[in-house]
């Protein structure tokens, strides 16, 4: 159902006066994770930029209730206060908020644990590909070429496909998301908090510093990530695949807008740019992606029945 | 003593300080699309009550996301620099 | 009340439902994993009312089982040796929480080379965490321990986690008479769970978040308030639970005829037992020998030490356990509390590994040690390993 702005409450929805960079997609994110769930969630954080948002004692930067945890355990400690929640009767909304290296690297395992046993969980990975916290190292969803300040020359590995990884888990619910389109992110969240099991959330976060663009560009930069096809829009529910409508004319590489446009924006991207064996690499890796989602929506029903 | 908090503003103080450029609001030009609100990162564009919008200067950090967003171009980003130009 | 016959980890199992425990997370290790397949027969047969969470890591059952208490559910989950050396950061998470847990921790050597049997260096390796930490000499007092721990952790004065930690295989496996307390009784004793905070969109709480660098350091400081204060709570629940259910063991020591010793042990976990028997053995003997068992590691009993051990002419200290380069961990604490009294101390690392002690082996060391201050008047060794007896000769070659 689409959401009208104007019927959006007039609320608090983030906390201004945190200690994000000016032009933080994860504090964006963050804002619709609460135009979306409300006052019925509780976060789960791990290490990450999210950790250091919330600012200093006594107060918090981040508009929830959270428990911050160690880097490797925000699934499982995610499972432990839903366990917690249905022992005494709550419906409450438990959500993972955790970046690249709490999700698809250090935290990879006890996110997979968490899935296997389809712990009722809502977990969003906020991808901003790259160590961000720690200062922009290269993390496994870092997407290839990029520079990092551990890949000085660029990464010269593929991007962990990490939300089909979740669909070969075959948990109830998985999407991708992108802070450029709120509403679409929105919907998938409302989505996502009315299924049992768990549900993996995907969210594309271009970050400024770490990506080396304006502060200002943030949103356009989401966007464009997805009309140049670098991130598609789509979810799994129950063994359906289906591509997110702002993702669909992108099926279509003569659709898209060349990936070239989105690029040159950010600033990591620059020895891709003049290099066209990298630059090959990168649509390479891309192109997987949308194979992937062909042959996700030839035979994922077949494959995955639930 | 235990390592909690509250959620609340200015959790790492004033962080208006931090502007190097200001939004400015051109009412004239608004359109009352909400899509400044939508995008802001900080809560620090507001609505009124008939949803045109403001700003929160004492928070806003001068990203310049709504600017880039607003479809009619109603919001521009001002210097703070002294000297600078505009309101 | 009821005597059963149970192994450790099952009387541990016993407690854990007595105490109305609503989330289990743990991963299995030998040692420990008769308790959690035991847990996980009472859940699954509605004898105990709780969510099991079958965690894939020991890292992620404290993780959990901390998740859950934070969010205000009684919580318990249990590990042993690398499991416990997994989740060590977790356990430093949960106290700086001041979440009241509860684990029991089979002890169990650390490898290479891979070694199941007993060894307290997993538990003792936790000493700086923050964690009270007891450790049982008897299938019993595990399950007594276990009770009290919900009671002790979860009062206000303490809000710190507890480790409760059984020798593996000695009384993790090996089957005793247990009286197990009715549900009745524990529901009377057992008040209902307390903490400091919970995290729930009602209370809007966050934890963890940077604080300054000052407010950390008072943090800490209440934590160690807190451990200053668990003695007394430890004391008096001791006291209550030998009213309600006839067994008191002394609080955080145990003394074995320590009153009018000469000379005493100190000793933690199931040997103390062996000791005990030698004591006897020493007795008959004419040496006035004695022995301080150690209940609680965390907090240290450093009054009742200085008290139990006042004027005697003689204290060694048996770990089952070494830090490499230095020496036992209990000796050191002892050793610390003793300073200034002038009292003759022997530090003995015993029983790694598993390697058996017996009470004539205790007997004859506590000789040698006697026959040494006798004739030397002050006697201080740090350092005295009790080699296997087919090894003994290579400590002259080392000369340790």
């Amino acid at each position: 159902m689409p959401i009208r702005l104007a019927d959006l409450p007039r609320r608090r929805f983030g906390m201004p006066g945190n200690a994000a960079c000016p032009g933080c997609p994860e504090t964006m994110g963050l804002r619709y994770v609460k135009m979306a769930l409300g006052d019925n969630a509780v976060l789960v954080i791990p290490a990450g930029c999210s950790s250091v948002i919330q600012g200093m004692v006594p107060k918090s930067g981040i508009n929830f209730p959270i428990l911050n945890i160690v880097f490797a355990s925000a699934a499982s400690a995610a499972s432990g206060i839903k366990a917690a929640f249905e022992m005494s009767g709550k419906n409450y909304n438990v959500v993972v908020w955790a970046g690249d290296g709490g999700t698809a690297d250090i935290g990879f395992q006890s996110m997979s644990g968490a899935a296997e046993r389809n712990d009722d969980i809502i977990y969003i990975c906020v991808d901003n590909e790259a160590y961000m916290n720690t200062g922009i190292q290269r993390s496994g969803l870092t997407p290839y070429g990029a520079w990092t300040t551990t890949t000085y020359a660029g990464k010269t590995e593929k991007k962990k496909p990490l939300p089909f990884i979740m669909i070969a888990h075959n948990v109830p619910y998985v999407a991708t998301a992108t802070v450029g389109y709120p509403q679409d992110f929105i919907e998938k969240l409302r989505k996502a908090a009315s299924i049992r099991g768990f549900k993996y959330i995907h969210l594309h976060a271009p970050c400024p510093i770490g990506w080396r663009f304006d502060p200002g560009l943030t949103a356009k930069m989401a966007q464009l990530a997805v009309q140049t096809g670098a991130f598609p829009l789509f979810e799994y529910e129950n063994g359906k695949f289906s591509l997110s409508p702002y993702s669909g004319m992108y099926r279509n590489p003569q659709k898209r807008v060349p990936l070239v446009e989105y690029l040159k924006l950010q600033g990591r991207f620059q020895t891709v740019l003049k290099d066209p064996e990298k630059l090959k690499g990168l649509q390479e890796e891309i192109d997987d992606m949308w194979r992937w989602i062909e042959m996700l929506e030839k035979y994922g029903a077949a494959a995955l029945k639930r | 003593m235990v390592p909690i908090s509250y959620p609340a503003e200015g959790s790492s103080g004033k962080t208006g300080l931090w502007r190097t450029e200001r939004p400015v609001v051109h009412l004239d030009k608004c359109i009352k699309c909400l899509f400044c609100w939508l995008y802001c990162p900080e809560d620090t564009i507001l609505r009124r009550e008939d949803d045109y919008v403001y700003v929160d200067y004492e928070y806003c950090k001068g990203c310049g996301i709504c600017a880039n967003v607003c479809p009619t171009h109603a919001i521009e980003m001002v210097s703070e620099a002294p000297g600078g130009e505009g309101a | 009340m009821t005597l059963k016959t149970l192994t450790g980890n099952h009387a541990v199992s016993e407690a854990v439902k007595l105490s109305r425990v609503k989330v289990i997370a743990a991963y299995p290790i030998t040692p420990q994993t008769t308790m959690v397949e035991r847990l996980a027969e009472m859940v699954d047969k509605g004898e105990l009312e709780a969510k099991m969470i079958r965690v894939e890591s020991e890292h992620s059952a404290l993780a959990a089982t901390f998740g859950a208490a934070a969010a205000g559910a009684r919580a318990f989950t249990a590990t042993s040796s690398h499991g416990l050396l997994y989740m060590h950061e977790v356990l430093w998470w949960a106290a700086g929480a001041r979440i009241p847990v509860v684990m029991a921790v089979a002890a169990r050597a650390i490898g290479p080379p891979w070694n199941i049997h007993v060894e307290h260096s997993d538990f003792i390796d936790q000493r700086d965490t923050g964690w009270l930490i007891s450790a049982a000499q008897e299938n019993q007092e595990a399950l007594d321990l276990t009770l009290q721990a919900f009671r002790i952790s979860e009062d206000p004065r303490v809000y710190l986690p507890m480790i409760v930690a059984l020798d593996g295989f000695i009384l993790t496996h090996t089957v005793a008479p247990v009286d197990v307390p009715s549900q009745e009784d524990v529901d009377r004793w057992l008040p209902p769970r307390r903490q400091p905070y919970m995290i729930t969109p009602e209370s809007n709480v966050v934890m963890g978040n940077i604080s300054s660098d000052e407010d950390y350091f008072m943090m800490r400081y209440s934590m160690q308030a807190a451990m200053q204060a668990a003695k007394q709570v430890i004391k008096e629940v001791d006291l209550e639970y030998g009213k309600t259910f006839g067994r008191s063991y002394g609080g955080l020591l145990e003394c074995y005829r320590c009153e009018d010793a000469d000379y005493t042990i100190v000793i933690t976990g199931s040997w103390s037992g062996d000791a005990k028997k030698a004591v006897d053995m020493l007795r008959e003997k004419g040496i006035r020998a004695g022995v301080a068992r150690i209940r609680f590691v965390r907090p240290w009993p450093e009054e009742d030490l200085k008290d139990r051990l006042a004027n005697k002419k003689g204290v060694i200290v048996f770990d089952r356990s070494v830090s490499f380069g230095s020496y036992g961990q209990l000796f050191t604490e002892t050793a610390a509390t003793l300073y200034g009294t002038g009292t003759s101390m022997r530090g003995v690392v015993a029983g790694l590994g598993g390697v058996d002690v017996r009470p004539e082996d205790f007997a004859s060391e506590v000789m040698n040690f006697v026959s040494r201050v006798e004739e030397s008047g002050r006697v201080y060794e740090p350092q005295k390993w009790m080699l296997p007896k087919k090894y003994e000769y290579v400590a002259k070659e080392v000369g340790i």
